[in-house]
């Protein structure tokens, strides 16, 4: 759906993207992460042809970008750095503005493609008020609607949840999800791990322009080969396990084991009581801090 | 995308407040002439001014001397200084571009739309201006006791008819003037994020050639400045028109429509749209 080969885009000493082979597979929920200035944005437009590459390819959709665009954009969803609309007017009339520029989009199923949209995103009830007035959430929205008004085979969302609430980001994360599942490819670029934690299948963490990890959620969060034990005996297992045993503290221990389930009968034989056993998951959050430095936006000496 | 920009030009209050301030100069001039009843003497005052208190019908050719020299181009810089600049800064110009319209076209679609406002701006003022000067000079029949005459310039007297015609040529080659100075400011506003940066650079270029044109070490430059032939319109209203002057004003401004409008394309075409 979307590769790229050494695509690198330097704004005058800047480097602002370095290197980055990407890859995002047809049906993939793909977040793209990354702290603030890490260079997420840049390529996004690099990807809608907004800005040229330095250097390095891009290939969406099977067609060359910048010099295809033309034939490849209107196959596109996109949201850019927010939400942006003409602030004197309604919603649906710069809906029905942005549909008419440009070919793709047919007059005869306007209206209702733009009532789809406006539903989908939680706004067909929105009145003919300017989008002046409209919140930051409704902006977001009315956003997305924008990005879904030609039904896209690809989404290219940055920073999607922006400024919505917690329920917000909650019917914005199961749309996609079902939009995904209808066969829309997702590509997210965000900073927040949690959104990407919950609604991604595959990953790519930038840091300082370069791509540094691009894995499937399930590899990056397969188990460590280790099992969190929470037990009142904590002594008792410790003296049984000895060697085994990495990390204590009070009643949890963590025990280098591939299998909780065979530590769990072996412990329980034992006699030891066992308030919980889990296998070790890295969450993203361990993955990404890993693998990153500090955003750009923090500007000071390394602590 | 033609369409598109025509309705955002009808659908923005700004453009329409915009005529209504270039309507109200030569209203409130009309206004105090006629409870003055005091005109500027033959050869003195603005261009037309003296003749249309006896007839009204002159009154539109008053106006466009009193809206031409500052006023529109005031009014054209800032709605051409807008085109990219203000999508640029309301963020819609991403959004345009990855629909996509192709830069080109947003381009051209920009430069007809400005053309469109240029010629409405016009019509509106010119229509305006007449039915204020007829409601408030009348159209010299009263006193002459035939339909309305009206004497050119060079002294021969004009019919209703004709003078609707030069009326028309006049708005004609005004409209190309301020077309050949839009296309200048649209060309700053492909450079620039701001619309106010751009409308302010263009209306620098309008001073500094307006200053030149003063200054006789400037001679030279002066058949190539861009104001140079704008006054050109009221040779329309001359017995027999002299055309010498307004070919070669048409000329220039379509050299400088040809020249900015170009240099707006290579530079917007090639240009990293980051905001």
């Amino acid at each position: 759906m979307i590769v790229t080969r050494g695509l690198t885009k330097r704004y005058g000493r800047v480097l602002a993207v370095d290197g980055v082979d990407l890859d995002v597979r047809a049906g993939d929920r793909y977040g793209f992460l990354g702290p603030n200035g890490s260079g997420k944005t840049t390529l996004v437009r690099l990807l809608l042809g907004l800005v040229y590459a330095t250097s390095g390819e891009i290939e969406v959709l099977g067609e060359r970008v910048p010099a295809r665009s033309a034939a490849v954009l209107p196959r596109i969803g996109a949201l850019v750095e927010g939400p942006a609309a003409y602030p004197h007017l309604s919603g649906r009339r710069n809906l029905q503005l942005l549909d008419a520029a440009g070919r793709g989009g047919p007059r005869r199923t306007r209206k209702r493609r733009i009532e789809e949209a406006l539903e989908q995103v939680g706004l067909d009830g929105v009145d003919h008020r300017s989008v002046r007035a409209y919140s930051l959430g409704m902006r977001q929205r009315l956003g997305l609607a924008a990005a879904l008004l030609r039904r896209p085979e690809l989404l290219i969302l940055d920073e999607p949840t922006n400024g919505l609430d917690p329920r917000g980001i909650r019917e914005i994360r199961d749309l996609l999800i079902g939009l995904n599942e209808a066969g829309t490819t997702v590509f997210l670029s965000s900073h927040l791990l949690s959104e990407v934690e919950q609604l991604c299948t595959r990953v790519g963490i930038v840091d300082r322009g370069r791509l540094v990890l691009q894995d499937d959620m399930t590899n990056l969060r397969a188990p460590t080969g280790h099992v969190h034990v929470h037990t009142p005996d904590a002594a008792q297992v410790a003296a049984l396990l000895d060697g085994q045993v990495v990390e204590r503290d009070g009643e949890r221990l963590l025990v280098r084991h591939a299998d909780p389930a065979a530590l769990n009968a072996r412990l329980v034989g034992e006699g030891i009581r066992i308030a919980a056993i889990s296998a070790q998951r890295l969450s993203l959050e361990e993955v990404v801090l890993d693998v990153t430095g500090h955003g750009s936006d923090r500007i000071g000496g390394t602590p | 995308m033609i369409a598109v920009e025509l309705r955002k030009l009808v659908l923005r209050p700004r453009v329409w407040l915009s005529i209504l301030l270039l309507c109200a100069v030569p209203a409130l001039v009309a206004v105090l002439l006629s409870i003055s009843n005091l005109a500027p003497p033959p050869g003195q005052g603005g261009a037309f001014l003296s003749a249309v208190l006896d007839n009204g019908s002159l009154y539109p050719a008053a106006a466009l001397a009193m809206v031409l020299p500052v006023f529109l181009p005031l009014a054209v810089a800032v709605y051409a200084g807008d085109a990219i600049a203000g999508e640029s800064a309301t963020g819609t110009l991403r959004y345009l571009l990855v629909r996509p319209v192709s830069r080109f076209r947003l381009l051209a679609a920009k430069l007809t739309t400005l053309a469109v406002y240029i010629v409405l701006t016009m019509t509106i003022v010119v229509v305006f201006s007449l039915v204020v000067g007829i409601a408030l000079f009348g159209t010299g029949a009263e006193a002459v006791g035939q339909p309305g005459s009206v004497t050119s310039l060079s002294g021969a007297s004009l019919d209703p008819a004709e003078l609707a015609v030069r009326m028309m040529a006049a708005v004609g080659y005004i409209v190309v003037s301020m077309l050949g100075f839009g296309t200048i400011a649209l060309f700053w506003s492909t450079l620039s994020d701001s619309a106010l940066g751009a409308a302010l650079a263009s209306l620098a270029v309008l001073i500094a050639s307006s200053i030149m044109q003063t200054l006789d070490a400037a001679d030279p430059l002066k058949p190539y400045l861009p104001t140079n032939y704008w006054l050109s319109w009221i040779d329309f209203f001359r017995d027999p028109i002299f055309w010498t002057n307004i070919d070669r004003g048409l000329l220039l401004q379509a050299g400088y429509i040809v020249v900015f409008f170009g240099a707006s394309w290579a530079n917007f075409a090639t240009k990293d749209i980051t905001s």
